[in-house]
């Protein structure tokens, strides 16, 4: 093959990639601008703070599927929050060989896991025994899908902290404990906290996990024990359904949640700008 | 009869650091010229200008004339490949390549250059195995993986693979300092052999491998090429102060 | 410990700043139940993953002893008759993904050697950026976009156009419905194109850079160096962002269900309604009236964990064999 051929050759996969790497973002910009399109003009004030009206009639809002979205969110991320910090700091810091390496692929696995699944697991272990939908067992999917994000986040972000800031402390004769919690920790700080929404915003659009948990409600709950609305539940219900008032509103919807998993997604990136920890 | 390299002014920028200052420099044909200087002299840098490699790092730059006996390899319209297949380079880290087999690594450049028939590479690969003296060594082995050999066999794999293109210069990165003694014996016996046929330049850290290898031999401080000259001269009554206080010791 | 006290009165507060006894302080209490609680956090994401496996396994033991291996080779889901069997479901996945890989693939590659390696280093971060956000979009959005975008668009444009030109291909026969297995293709492979992108570039970026200097001081073009030394170098790794790719499009359920026609149906043409395993589940949880029907839609439900986890888990492995075990901890 000629010099000349070589270099064609060179040329013409340069333009292949790049048209690759064009096409791959293209979705998102075509997402992005049809749901302006299309949701912005729904977005009022209404859209936040009013209930769903009667099939047929235009109008009225998303207000319960927001304050569901938020009671679910936050009851899982007490619980998911801690035990994943915990777990990714002990796979950072521990020295051991077994019990690490096992942690780390059963969480990477359980990131794989398909949501629905989570879905049914709460379904037998909560809506079974309880005989009822309710809140609690959409928590509780949420909840474990966010457990093994926040780990290995976590861990990345320990990780990341230089040794010398461990030995330091050490040096200084503070007990490891103290220093993995009160130095080490809380210089990944800045990390972890971004890691912790960027788990939020992804358990904040799951929809699958809450089909049966959680199964929605076209008014206010009446109890943690009972069924709960949700913003990604009441978007999926909009979508399939044939008026076109709730079609706008779903897109508006879908809008408020893709503008928040933006946000999420910038703030990690500025916070972990550089992969260096500012202290 | 053989290839020479003639430098002129030679800049060179990382970004907007300039890393070496002006160099003019000759590297004889049929000779070795080594290349001395402490750590950061841009000894490093001089050498991967010569067959145009500083450049495929972002945001690097250079200036100046390197000419392959009469031909600038900085004219515009001159291609960096052609460039870098008749000035070969041996780095100062064994690295062939992990996934392919002995056979096949000294057979890499041959394949990029359009040569497919096998009983040609088959002649082509022995040749350079022996002119890199490992032949003996590998021939019952050649399906064996590059990274299965000793790192002395590695780095000689690595010559080979750069000598079966046939280059006109070689260009070598301290290529003994991930090396025992006794491989780094081995390649500077390699060295003497290759020097009838090819030019080489090498660089290295370490000046009494420069003392036994080289005819010729620069100086380097700083960005700067202080001092070059006949390699005996030059250690024993070398012109500039700063040159005899590096070769005795007194920095480095 | 009663060095200091001799020297005068300002040594005694030093002395009593000093530990007590050096001996026996080599794990203190507050070292022992910081790891106590950090074990007990260890343990409690094993038990739940654990606990996920054997929940599925004992609700789904009505279905496996009604059924057994039939289940896997029946595509009778007939739930008013007690019928249930899941060949249609696990077609339907299969065929989505691979349909999506097929379309992926191709385009995560270049889209990842591209970032890697040729691109400018200014373009680098905004596009990768963009990607990881793709990866961020909930599923029930590109659902949304899929039913009102992307249907029309292959019902009035792209089906009519494969039906004139491919046609005569069983593959794209039938009636354009837009809906259908080739929608469920196209989302799913927009969906999992960030996943492999991502995950490849990591794999690319793991190569040394003195592979890739080896080959150009050869005198390779920058693509023959990419082709040589650190594609080859990597290609377990990117078998594994591709696995990867593959485990996130088996297990897609929100916009999949959106677009895939929900029928239980097993056909050749792309253009065919179809149904997936997880669409299923979405459809007919709710909807489960007796006790073998909820139990056979657990054991699908059981079928794609262990599907997921054997895919995945072999992901990772081949991505590990790469860079190491700390990496691709972002997906």
């Amino acid at each position: 093959m000629s010099p000349a051929v070589r270099r064609l050759i060179n040329t013409v996969v340069s333009a292949l990639t790049l048209l690759a790497a064009a096409l791959v973002i293209c979705p998102l910009l075509l997402i992005f601008g049809f749901l302006l399109y299309r949701g912005l003009s729904a977005l009022n004030v209404d859209f936040f703070l009013h209930l769903p009206k009667p099939v047929g009639e235009p109008g009225g809002g998303v207000a319960n599927a927001i304050v569901g979205s938020l009671i679910m969110i936050g009851m899982a991320t007490a619980v998911a929050l801690p035990v994943g910090i915990l777990g990714g700091a002990y796979l950072a810091e521990s020295r051991d060989r077994r019990l690490p390496w096992i942690l780390r692929f059963v969480a990477d696995v359980m990131n794989g896991v398909p949501s629905i699944v989570f879905g049914i697991f709460a379904y037998t272990v909560a809506v079974i025994p309880m005989r009822r939908f309710s809140a609690f067992a959409g928590a509780l999917a949420l909840g474990l899908i966010m457990i093994p994000i926040v780990l290995r986040t976590t861990e990345e972000m320990v990780r990341l902290v230089p040794n010398s800031l461990r030995e330091a402390g050490l040096g200084l004769g503070i007990p490891q404990w103290k220093v993995n919690l009160r130095i080490v920790i809380p210089a990944a700080r800045a990390g972890i906290i971004t890691g912790a929404m960027v788990s939020l915003a992804r358990i904040a659009g799951e929809t699958a996990p809450l089909l049966f948990t959680a199964l929605g409600n076209r008014f206010w709950h009446q109890g943690l024990d009972q069924p709960i609305a949700a913003l990604p539940l009441q978007i999926y219900a909009y979508a399939i359904a044939p008026y076109d008032d709730w079609h706008r509103q779903a897109w508006a919807g879908a809008l408020v949640l893709i503008t928040l998993v933006f946000l999420a997604s910038l703030a990690a990136r500025v916070a972990t700008r550089g992969r260096t920890i500012a202290r | 009869m053989g290839d020479g390299i003639y430098v002129k002014g030679l800049r060179a920028w990382f970004g907007d650091t300039l890393v070496l200052k002006g160099v003019d420099l000759t590297v004889a044909p049929n000779a070795v010229t080594a290349i001395i200087g402490p750590s950061g002299c841009g000894k490093s840098t001089f050498i991967r200008c010569l067959n145009r490699m500083h450049e495929t790092v972002p945001g690097a730059r250079v200036a100046g004339q390197v000419l392959l006996n009469s031909e600038d390899l900085y004219a515009p319209g001159v291609d960096p490949v052609q460039v870098r297949r008749r000035i070969g380079m041996v780095f100062q880290k064994p690295n062939p390549f992990p996934t392919m087999s002995v056979f096949d690594n000294v057979a890499a450049g041959l394949r990029l250059g359009g040569i497919r028939r096998k009983a040609r590479l088959q002649e082509e690969v022995e040749r350079a195995l022996r002119h890199a003296a490992l032949w003996d060594e590998v021939k019952d082995d050649l399906d064996k993986s590059g990274v299965s050999l000793s790192g002395g066999q590695q780095q000689r794999l690595c010559i080979a693979r750069a000598l079966a293109v046939d280059p006109q210069i070689l260009l070598m990165d301290e290529p003994c300092s991930a090396l025992d003694p006794i491989a780094t014996a081995r390649i500077e016996e390699l060295i003497h052999d290759l020097k009838k046929e090819l030019t080489i330049a090498i660089v290295t850290h370490n000046m009494q491998q420069a003392a036994r290898v080289s005819e010729w031999t620069g100086f380097f401080l700083l960005g700067e090429l202080v001092e070059f000259g006949v390699t005996k001269e030059m250690f024993t009554t070398p012109h500039d102060r700063r040159t005899e206080d590096y070769i005795t010791g007194r920095f480095g | 410990m009663s060095a200091g006290a001799a020297t005068g009165s300002g040594t005694v507060d030093r002395v009593s700043l000093r530990p007590r006894a050096i001996a026996g302080t080599h794990r203190g209490l507050g070292d022992r139940v910081y790891r106590a609680v950090m074990l007990a956090s260890v343990g409690l994401v094993l038990l739940a993953a654990a606990g996920l496996v054997a929940a599925l396994v004992w609700e789904s033991r009505e279905a496996l002893r009604a059924f057994g291996p039939r289940f896997l080779l029946s595509s009778q889901w007939d739930p008013v008759a007690g019928e249930f069997g899941a060949l249609p479901f696990v077609y339907g996945t299969l065929l989505s993904s691979l349909l999506a890989l097929v379309i992926a693939v191709p385009l995560s590659l270049g889209a990842a050697i591209f970032l890697a390696e040729l691109a400018p280093a200014w373009i680098r971060p905004p596009v990768a950026f963009l990607i990881e956000m793709l990866a961020a979009v909930p599923s029930v959005v590109y659902g949304l976009w899929g039913i009102f975008v992307l249907v029309p668009w292959l019902r009035d444009w792209v089906q009519p156009a494969l039906g004139r030109t491919l046609g005569f291909l069983p593959l794209f026969q039938g009636p354009p419905y837009g809906i259908g297995m080739l929608a469920a293709g196209v989302i799913l492979a927009i969906m999992i194109v960030p996943y492999i992108t991502s995950v490849s570039r990591e794999v690319l970026l793991a190569v040394p850079g003195s592979q890739r200097e080896a080959a150009l001081g050869l005198g390779a073009t920058r693509w023959e160096a990419t082709r040589i030394a650190v594609l080859r170098y990597g290609r377990s790794g990117l078998i594994g962002a591709v696995l990867l790719g593959l485990g996130r499009a088996l297990g897609e359920t929100m916009a999949v269900t959106m677009v895939i026609g929900n029928r239980p149906e097993i056909a050749i043409s792309l253009f065919a309604p179809g149904y997936t395993m997880a669409s299923v589940l979405a459809n007919e949880f709710t909807e489960a009236t007796s006790d073998l029907y909820v139990s056979a839609l657990v054991e699908i439900g059981l079928l794609l964990l262990l599907v997921t986890v054997l895919v995945n888990g072999l992901a990772r492995l081949l991505v590990w064999s790469v860079g190491g075990p700390t990496r691709g901890a972002r997906e």
